[in-house]
């Protein structure tokens, strides 16, 4: 039997769970530490102590993150960047971070440059790329000290290769300057793609430490096992994609607290509510997946459109304040987060939150419950009636059916929901605390085709059987069940500016690693 | 310059972010994407920029009007954004062309980011905007509008690229061979260029747009808006308000679509879901979402609106949003009796998209049955 090690590193707590097939042998929760690491090798050891296994025993560990859409979301840790995009005269009324918060794109830097250059859909020049512009814009760079650069290219998807050649006149005048092109991280929508390249680059320093910080954590406390880290699809990437691509791990924490509700219940089709220190995350389950939002997801503000679950965060946790009395009542959106444990009553702290509310109304135990054992009855029934009407309003937004299905509710702060929300059950399933940690030790694997095919004398659906093919036998040969394979992304562009009839196809498939079905 | 520009209605950022979605929705998925055409609106309200809707009531019959919109492929719009000033480049070309200057701008179509077009030109040239269009949705070809089937001669007109290129139509025999040259024309200006038609009257504007359509989208996208906050079913509410019905739901299955002659075509298969389950779907596109099959059997085409939604949050999908496994509600609504007439017909039936094998039956009249 494989044994998994399952890490959540999230803004408040680290979390690891131990796994052997689908026996949940240990799970602890740690607080997550300034420094990524000392939390994980908190929880490390006292996960791998609590499930009394050996440390070679790990075959493999996998570690979901919510470290950078956290940065992006408070505003933090975020390198300024060098904004490119080779277009004009094409697109000069919108430029680069157009519709991004203000205090966004003062974090990064707002330093935006439209140059020309970039491609017709045809694969002519919108003009010849400015080679000269673009010193200038590194001479810039120089000065500014900026350490970072994304290069938007129109039309990149099909053709990047101004995109590749301003990347290296910028690398030559600006040594060590890190690049990110936009053709490496999107599909056709100038304005998305872009967005993601931009903040794929402030985000580089911060996922360099952070996938360091893991490694080390892994290997001082003795682990030689290889180890992943979860994407937005739910699906496994090497550490070394993430130092490159952090942005492609903006959603997998609510893709793992769903996957990871889903398993620790076996229900196909729920409603999940992940309560957290600050925000409650609402999303659902579809014949076991988590439902994927449509067509393009907000994310700290700027609109992008990767593939990520339809989940929506209110600002409602464990730590959220209450203020007031019981007439004239305020749960949140503010929160004491991660100093909870010193600023809640009944951990002797002066503020009133959920959790104290929690204790003094005996659905939980936890601090010293005569802290707050002389708190208004009224205003406990008040707070409570107000927590349950919030959770109410957000699972009647995801609810899409009449029908009656089940509420799991997982996370910390998950001793704040009531047992019935709005005439549906809510099920706390063992380990309900530490469902994110484990829907990462259970994450997809996944292949994928990517490239271009000639549609000269071949169909384009045998084009396209053919790179599904590919996919699968990519897969499976990662160790996915071909049982469980489900196509994901299937795409194809004609490529007009290439003889022959040429297509770029992507093809990505998903499925469940085996050994977990003991 | 008549005394018209200072009356009517001043836009607000409001007001475009809710014509967004209601012209995304009467776009039946073209019209280019209105999530651009909202953003530069936007920037312009924010520079300073007035916006003023004028009611066709309020239109004097001697009035000049030069309609104006995009003009290309949808997918090449939301990635090779415009300059910005195209439409006014046109429009400053057509009144030297012809030694006039024009009093209002015209909207050709209500669709997408062509509800924008003429918003925005008529902020850069301080000119209001007629409430009313040419097809009360988008349609792909130019002579589509109802300006040009009922009598409307829209050369001389003027084309712009962002690249500075500038190209005037001095004379079209037909409306049709209009649209032919300007679709050459168009893709060697790198498929979306804009193209401003010779002005029309006040009093022709009166008889012959579809009315009040800028009002119905503002109202359109506002109701779907306050339905997602009050959590109704914005899919029920615009079939309401529209007198439309929800056809089908599903999941994409299949999508082909390409680049040919100027235009995106393409076709997307769809698997029923929910009470559509066992049920095929097929929707065929041509820039916008023309014809939708159920198990082989029309269901719904032009010039009855076919309009993609996401299921759960009722928002418009366009054809460059469409997507590999997205689910979607496929919702019917009538189009204006202007497009139901023999002549109207003619010109956006069925047929005239390369489908002669099918009747149109108004869906406004089934109804009625």
């Amino acid at each position: 039997m494989v044994i998994r090690l399952g890490i959540d590193v999230g803004g408040t707590n680290t979390d690891a769970v131990i796994l052997d097939g689908r026996r949940v042998l240990a799970g602890v929760k740690r607080m997550t530490t300034e420094d990524v690491m000392t939390g994980i090798s908190e929880a490390l050891e006292a996960v791998i102590a609590e499930a009394g296994i050996a440390r070679d025993a790990i075959d493999v560990t996998m570690i979901g993150t919510t470290h950078f859409t956290n940065a992006v979301v408070e505003r933090r840790a975020l390198d300024p960047v060098a904004a490119i995009r080779l277009g004009l005269p094409a697109t000069a009324c919108l430029p680069p971070m157009v519709d991004w918060p203000a205090d966004l794109i003062a974090e990064v830097g707002g330093h935006r440059y439209l140059l020309h250059g970039g491609y017709e859909f045809d694969g002519r020049e919108i003009a010849p790329l400015d080679e000269d512009g673009l010193l200038k814009v590194a001479d810039d760079i120089n000065s500014k000290g900026i350490r970072a650069a994304a290069i938007s290219s129109v039309f990149s998807p099909i053709n990047r290769a101004m995109e590749e050649r301003a990347r290296d006149i910028l690398q030559e005048r600006c040594p060590g300057l890190a690049v990110v092109m936009s053709s490496e991280i999107g599909r056709i929508g100038l304005l998305e793609r872009e967005s993601a390249a931009i903040m794929n680059a402030s985000l580089l320093t911060l996922s360099n430490q952070t996938v360091s910080a893991f490694g080390r954590a892994l290997s001082e406390a003795g682990l030689t096992c290889p180890f992943y880290v979860t994407q937005n699809d739910g699906t496994l990437m090497a550490a070394d994609m993430v130092r490159r691509f952090p942005v492609l791990t903006f959603a997998s924490g609510p893709t793992n607290s769903m996957r990871g509700a889903a398993f620790l219940t076996g229900l196909k089709d729920a409603i999940v509510i992940d309560i957290g220190g600050t925000t409650t995350d609402v999303g659902a389950l579809q014949h076991g997946f988590p439902r994927q939002a449509s067509s393009v997801v907000d994310v700290g503000g700027v609109r992008t459109n990767f593939r990520m679950p339809d989940v929506f965060s209110i600002g409602l946790g464990g730590g959220t304040r209450v203020d007031g009395t019981a007439d004239a009542l305020a749960v949140g959106p503010r929160s004491v987060g991660y100093r909870l444990t010193q600023e809640a009553l009944v951990f002797g702290g002066k503020t009133l939150t959920c959790t104290d509310i929690a204790v003094a109304a005996g659905m939980t135990d936890i601090g010293d419950a005569s802290l707050v054992a002389d708190l208004d009855p009224a205003l406990v029934t008040a707070a409570r009636a107000r927590i349950a009407e919030m959770l109410e309003t957000a699972v009647e937004r995801t609810r899409i059916s009449p029908e009656p299905m089940p509420v799991i509710a997982v996370g910390g702060g998950s001793i704040l929901a009531p047992d019935s929300i709005g005439g549906l059950a809510v099920l706390r399933p063992e380990n309900f605390a530490v469902a994110n940690a484990v829907g990462a030790a259970i994450a997809q694997i996944s292949g994928e085709v990517d490239r271009i095919f000639s549609l000269e004398s071949r169909t384009r659906d045998e084009c396209l059987a053919e790179a599904e093919a590919e996919a699968r036998a990519a897969a499976i040969a990662a160790g996915a069940r071909e049982e469980t394979l489900e196509v994901i992304e299937r795409e194809d562009v004609p490529l007009a500016y290439l003889p022959g009839n040429a297509t770029r196809i992507h093809v990505k498939v998903v499925g469940e690693m085996g050994a977990l079905d003991a | 310059m008549l005394d018209d520009t200072q009356k009517g209605r001043l836009l607000t950022e409001d007001d475009i972010a809710a014509l967004e979605i209601g012209a995304g929705i009467l776009g039946t998925g073209g019209g280019g994407n209105p999530y651009i055409g909202k953003l530069r609106a936007r920037e312009m309200l924010r520079a300073g920029y007035e916006m003023r809707l004028l009611s066709l009531d309020d239109l004097d019959d001697e009035a000049q009007v030069v309609a104006l919109g995009g003009i290309g492929a949808p997918l090449i719009s939301f990635e090779r954004i415009k300059e910005g000033r195209e439409g006014l480049r046109c429009l400053r070309a057509l009144e030297h062309r012809l030694g006039f200057t024009a009093d209002a701008i015209g909207c050709e179509e209500i669709g997408g980011q062509n509800a924008m077009e003429p918003l925005i030109v008529g902020a850069m040239a301080g000119l209001p905007v007629v409430d009313g269009d040419g097809m009360g949705r988008a349609f792909p070809e130019m002579q589509m509008t109802t300006y040009a089937i009922y009598g409307h001669r829209s050369t001389p007109s003027v084309m712009c690229d962002p690249h500075g290129n500038v190209v005037t139509f001095d004379h079209a025999i037909t409306e049709k061979w209009h649209e032919t040259m300007a679709r050459a024309c168009v893709i060697a200006q790198g498929g979306a260029s804009v193209l401003a038609s010779a002005p029309m009257s006040g009093a022709f504007m009166k008889r012959y747009a579809i009315p009040h359509t800028y009002t119905q989208a503002i109202g359109l996208g506002q109701a779907v808006i306050d339905a997602r906050k009050n959590h109704d079913d914005p899919v029920a509410t615009i079939c309401e308000r529209e007198g439309g019905q929800h056809v089908f739901s599903g999941k994409i299955t299949d999508l082909q679509r390409h680049f040919k002659g100027g235009f995106n075509v393409g076709i997307a298969q769809i698997e029923g879901l929910d009470d559509c389950r066992g049920s095929q779907g097929e929707i065929v596109i041509q820039n916008e979402f023309l014809i939708f099959r159920r198990d082989g059997e029309m269901q719904v085409c032009v010039p009855d609106l076919v309009v993609v939604l996401e299921l759960d949050t009722g928002l418009p999908i366009t054809t460059e949003l469409l997507r590999y496994g997205q689910r979607i509600a496929v919702l019917a609504l009538p189009c204006h009796p202007l497009l139901r007439s023999d002549e109207a017909l003619n010109v956006v039936g069925p047929a005239a998209f390369g489908h002669p094998d099918i009747t149109y039956a108004p869906m406004a009249e089934k109804g009625k049955a």
